[in-house]
């Protein structure tokens, strides 16, 4: 055998151990196959790497050549490998992810969605109002004395105005002397008992009247009272407090005013109207100064402070917002009612 | 209050459009709630007599009229009303005619029977309120003339007024016509009746007397003769009628228009059927009787004011209703018409008593003008003396205690202090002196006044109809009211304090949105309950009783949230909306020695559909995001609930609330088929003492190692017990502990055991746990569970 042949021979075997090795592994079809069978084609052990051994026995001016056809080989099918592997990886990410395939809109189960009542989402609304404008807000009994609902606030016994409203009495105590609440103003009254001006409170709470159920009467109902006691309050404060109140509760192009009217407990007394953006009315509550004889009755000194009061329905205003128009939806408990807010 | 502007312009000029004067009115604290605008012409409604009634053959509740309007036919008209009779001139709608509120009058059939238009209610007019009957008018109209015309409203304006407790001077026309004269800076008259006076004076042959002086202010008589026959006058039928006041009788009719005119009731006798013309006021004794003008026998309890006869026997009850004894008849010749004051508190309780409330008694009740009876007697002889009946010479009159009208002493410093202006003297006295209130400097300065203000000091003399003006307040409102509150600048004053909730309200918003979260909604039942509803929840029958209440199921103060919830779960169950998941927090009421019930806040959660485990994983787990920490689950039965299901919440020996399912027989008694698992606590007392205000701990950054301990525990060692043994056993090294698994098999375990298994991670903040820490730790764990009674599985 010359030199020559042995060279060629050895760059022809080579080529053809590298074909081979090339169709085995395009003939791997997955990559477990195709990473066992690669000491078999690139490893110290596979053919094409043993024939590194034989290039030294080839004539010195040979070897370079002979040397160079090898690794070139030997790249060739190191490079067809990886890009193999990477196909068969590819392909197997391919039919792992099909068959992890879902249809999302497929949703057997919907777990519930827990909400607050209509009533306390707008009752926070409100107070939240409130608590940005300085107040805080204040807590009182829903049962009350005949004395704080009544008599601290300037209604006298026999007073015609106690005919405004439809008490309910309950039996604690001498006949006559407890009550539920007929509104929210006996707060007004406990909280100028138990702090020292300056007061900046809003007391919201539930309310009850001899009433009959009906589209826009229930025997109990919510409203919220605020109170303001300071030096130098005046009647232009409560028309500024109910303005600023009006405009971030109800939002821009919404306007108030205050009309002449009558509250034992008041005075100046107004009730304040909200206009919208329309042009149309909203008559939404009752206020004024505080009665210098409630300030006095609750140890203040009017001559000293002044203060004003305002108070309104809740339930009305969450009916206006969602266009409810049975006041007694509000408290049937219906799921279907319920879920809607 | 209804008034027509014609009737304001009789005593002030008052012009421009309606909406500017109902603008006006309200802005003057007269609410306007309703104005109406009479058509100038009522096309087509016109006025028609009733010439005969008879049954519909077919049908009960509509009868056939058959009606005349002058035009020489009879129309047939089918009609749902019986209110008018034969003779009664009634308003027809003819055929053709378009409605106010657009219906179209045709020719139509009703049973079979044909209708030529229509006979019309004062609210199908939308000429009054009244839509019970057909508007009957007065007779004196003439057949086939258009309505509006013959009732000579064409074009006038109707305003219904709201007028408020403090403004018995506004529940009349002069009243309002004074408000408004002064706000538009018009002269406002009162003019004196023009009337003479004929025949004997009558103080020869009236005499009054009054034995309660402080039940009657003032009882004022006029004696009127020649009154058989005389007619009402068409204007003030008319008038009547557009104010909704159906015409009666002469008498009944002028009073009534000189009360709405002036706002003074008057009452007439038959001087005739009073013997010896003497009119006395006492009070009653108890049980005495009265006929009253209704036909009614009225007992009268001692104390009402009672108005009686020369014998001492009642013939009339004192503001609220005349008697039948000495009722004015067509046949009437002598009329004594009495005008009185009568104190108010008075009027109001024996009208509320009787069920009797007028027009005139409303008006006692909030305070008539003491000084207009005079006027008010001879504005009624005014408007009778074209019928011929001829007034008396002389004011009969005996006096009462009248309340006293001091004056009131004003600084116009504290005007504008209260108000918020800068208003000179000379402003705030063009706001009240139009109304009638007198100026006058005050002669001494009040020294006593503890604080002085800039301006003038007044003496302000209060109007005789002004009676609930007495104190330097009530002056600042008129000056306020006159002046306008929308002329007043706003400021708004600016809090000194941080706004905000309370922590304990903060934290009540956590709770409901913690709750929410978890997937439960808020409802709102009401707080009422019916009696037996307790019982029905296996609870005690003790909630506070509302003494008044309309209907039983509003009789009682809930104690407890739970018959609200579990009658929510019902109502819905019932609408095949099984499953819900409810929460409320609300008040509830314990009775008490206290001056108040004790009152207290409470949350309540009704899981229906599930089992008294899901109610002790939401405390569990509401405790985890709230932060309730010291609280034991105790299991034992409580009232109401399933007796081998149900736990106490206890902390520091005070039972905080109950958790576990509703008792089997409570769920069938509220028609519930579902199990319901449920949570109640006392909300406000959590709150307060056992919120764990969180404190950072910083992660370990050493590994950790979990140990798995399995035992067997007898089922009456509650599992919270061994947990609480493993957690201070673990001690300091105790990241985290969890039950993972639970299984019964009496087999293997033996009956009345369970195998209860838990995961402990345990890692120390500063170093890696040696194994031999690790081993220690467990052992400790097994000693300390065996003590608390289970047994490690081998």
């Amino acid at each position: 055998m010359t030199a020559e042949e042995t060279a060629s021979a050895l760059v022809a075997e080579a080529r053809g151990l590298a074909t081979d090795a090339v169709a085995a592994l395009t003939a791997a079809d997955t990559v477990a196959e195709l990473t066992a069978a690669r000491p078999d084609l690139l490893g110290k052990g596979a053919p094409l790497t043993g024939l590194r051994r034989r290039v030294g026995s080839l004539a010195p001016e040979d070897r370079p050549a002979a040397g160079r056809a090898l690794s070139e080989a030997l790249a060739e099918v190191a490079a067809r490998y990886e890009a193999r592997l990477d196909e068969l990886r590819a392909a197997e990410r391919r039919r792992q992810l099909e068959a992890e395939r879902l249809d999302l809109t497929e949703l057997p189960e919907r777990p519930p969605v827990g909400r607050l009542h209509v009533i306390s989402q707008t009752q926070r609304r409100l107070e939240d109002v409130f608590c940005a404008m300085g107040y805080t807000v204040a807590e009182g009994p829903e049962i009350e004395t005949e004395w704080h609902n009544f008599g601290a606030l300037n209604f006298p016994p026999g007073h015609p105005a106690r005919d405004m409203y439809d008490t309910l009495y309950v039996d604690h105590g001498p006949p006559g002397s407890t009550l539920l609440r007929t509104h929210t103003s006996p707060v007004q009254v406990r909280v100028m008992q138990r702090q020292s001006p300056p007061l900046y409170v809003v007391a919201p709470g539930r309310c009850y009247r001899q009433d009959t159920a009906d589209a826009t009467h229930m025997p109990v109902f919510h409203q919220i009272e605020g109170l303001v006691v300071d030096e130098g309050i005046t009647l232009g404060d409560l028309a500024g407090a109910i303005e600023t109140f009006t405009t971030a509760y109800f939002g821009p192009g919404f306007t108030s005013r205050l009309r002449p009217s009558y509250f034992p407990f008041t005075e100046p007394s107004a009730e304040f109207d909200v206009q919208r953006p329309d042009g149309t009315w909203l008559e939404l509550g009752g206020s004024g100064m505080v009665h210098p004889s409630v300030l006095e009755v609750c140890g203040l000194d009017p001559e000293r402070w002044s203060g004003f009061a305002f108070g309104f329905g809740i339930d009305r205003l969450a009916m206006l917002r969602y266009s409810i128009d049975d006041l007694r939806d509000l408290w049937t408990n219906d799921s279907r009612f319920l879920e809607q807010f | 209050m209804k008034v027509l502007l014609s009737w304001l312009r009789e005593f002030a000029p008052i012009e421009g459009a309606p909406e500017a004067i109902a603008e006006d009115l309200s802005d003057l604290g007269l609410a306007v709630e309703s104005m109406a605008t009479f058509a100038a012409v009522s096309d087509g409604i016109v006025v028609a007599r009733v010439a005969g009634l008879r049954p519909h053959p077919d049908a009960d509740r509509i009868q056939l009229v058959d009606v005349d309007a002058g035009d020489g036919d009879l129309r047939q008209v089918c009609c749902g009303a019986f209110n008018m009779a034969v003779g009664d001139l009634v308003p027809l709608a003819t055929v053709g005619t378009t409605m106010p509120n657009g219906l179209e009058i045709g020719r139509r059939r009703m049973r079979g029977q044909h209708s030529e238009g229509m006979i019309c209610s004062a609210a199908e007019l939308e000429m009054g309120t009244d839509a019970e009957g057909i508007m009957i008018l007065p007779g004196d109209l003439e057949l086939g003339e258009d309505l509006t015309a013959a009732l000579g409203v064409a074009g006038d304006v109707l305003f219904d007024l709201e007028v408020n407790p403090n403004r018995p001077d506004a529940l009349s026309v002069v009243g309002v016509a004074r408000d408004l004269a002064a706000r538009r800076g018009l002269p406002f008259e009162l003019p004196e009746p023009q009337v003479g006076t004929v025949g004997a004076p009558a103080g020869e042959s009236v005499r009054v007397e009054i034995l309660a002086p402080d039940l009657c202010g003032h009882f004022s008589v006029r004696l009127l003769r020649n009154a058989a026959g005389a007619r009402t006058p068409p204007l003030i039928g008319r008038r009547l009628l557009a104010l909704g006041m159906r015409p009666i009788n002469f008498v009944v009719d002028l009073s009534n228009y000189v009360m709405l005119e002036v706002g003074q009731p008057s009452h007439a006798f038959d001087a005739d059927l009073v013997p010896g013309g003497a009119l006395g006021v006492r009070r009653a004794a108890e049980g005495e009787q009265v006929e009253t003008l209704d036909g009614a026998a009225r007992t009268l309890h001692a104390g009402d004011g009672v108005i009686v006869d020369s014998a001492e026997v009642p013939i009339g009850i004192a503001g609220v209703m005349g008697g039948a004894s000495t009722e004015i008849s067509e046949a009437t010749e002598t009329v004594l018409l009495e005008a009185a004051w009568w104190n108010p508190t008075d009027i109001a309780r024996t009208s509320r008593r009787l069920g009797l409330r007028s027009e005139a008694s409303a008006r006692f009740e909030a305070g008539v003008d003491p000084e207009i009876a005079p006027w008010a007697l001879e504005r009624f002889a005014e408007l009778a003396a074209p019928g011929g009946v001829a007034l008396a010479p002389e004011l009969v009159q005996a006096h009462g205690h009248l309340p006293p009208r001091p004056t009131v002493r004003v600084r116009t410093g504290r005007v504008n202090a209260i108000l918020g202006t800068c208003l000179t003297a000379a402003e705030m006295l063009a706001c009240l002196e139009p109304i009638g209130f007198g100026i006058a400097a005050a002669e001494v300065p009040p020294a006593a006044a503890p604080r002085s203000y800039p301006g003038e000091v007044w003496d302000v003399t209060v109007p005789s109809w002004r009676l609930d003006t007495a104190t330097e307040i009530d002056v600042i409102e008129e000056v306020g009211r006159l002046w306008s509150y929308s002329r007043i600048a706003r400021t708004v004053p600016k809090s000194p304090h941080p706004g905000g909730l309370t922590s304990r309200q903060r934290g009540r918003r956590r709770v409901q949105e913690a709750l929410a979260g978890f997937g439960l909604t808020e409802a709102m039942p009401l707080p009422f309950l019916a009696p037996g509803d307790l019982e029905r929840c296996g609870l005690p029958p003790d909630g506070i009783t509302v003494t008044n209440p309309l209907v039983a199921e509003e009789s009682i103060m809930r104690t407890s949230l739970r018959p609200g919830l579990l009658k929510a779960v019902a109502y819905n169950a019932a609408r095949r909306q099984p499953g819900v998941a409810l929460f409320e927090v609300g008040h509830v009421h314990a009775s008490g020695d206290g001056e108040l019930p004790a009152e207290s806040d409470c949350l309540a959660a009704a899981l229906a559909g599930c089992e008294a485990p899901a109610a002790a994983a939401l405390w569990e787990r509401l405790c985890r995001a709230m932060g309730f920490a010291g609280i034991e689950v105790r299991n034992e039965a409580t009232a109401g609930m399933h007796p081998t299901r149900s736990a106490v919440l206890v902390s520091g020996g005070q039972t905080l609330g109950v958790l576990g399912e509703i008792d089997p027989a409570v769920t069938a008694a509220f028609d519930i088929a579902e199990r319901v698992a449920w949570l109640e606590c006392d909300l406000g007392r959590l709150l307060e003492a056992h919120i764990d205000s969180p404190r950072y701990r910083q992660p370990s950054r050493f590994p950790s190692s979990d140990i798995d301990l399995a035992f067997v525990v007898g089922e009456p060692v509650p599992a919270a017990t061994v947990e609480a043994a493993l957690r201070r056993a673990a001690g300091e090294s105790l990241a985290w502990l969890r039950l993972f698994d639970v299984f019964r098999d009496p087999d293997r375990l033996g009956a009345g055991c369970r195998s209860l298994a838990w995961r402990l991670r345990l890692q120390a903040a500063d170093r890696t746990l040696t194994d031999a820490e690790v081993g220690e730790i467990r052992a400790a764990c097994i000693a300390a569970a065996e003590v608390a009674g289970a047994a490690l599985r081998d």
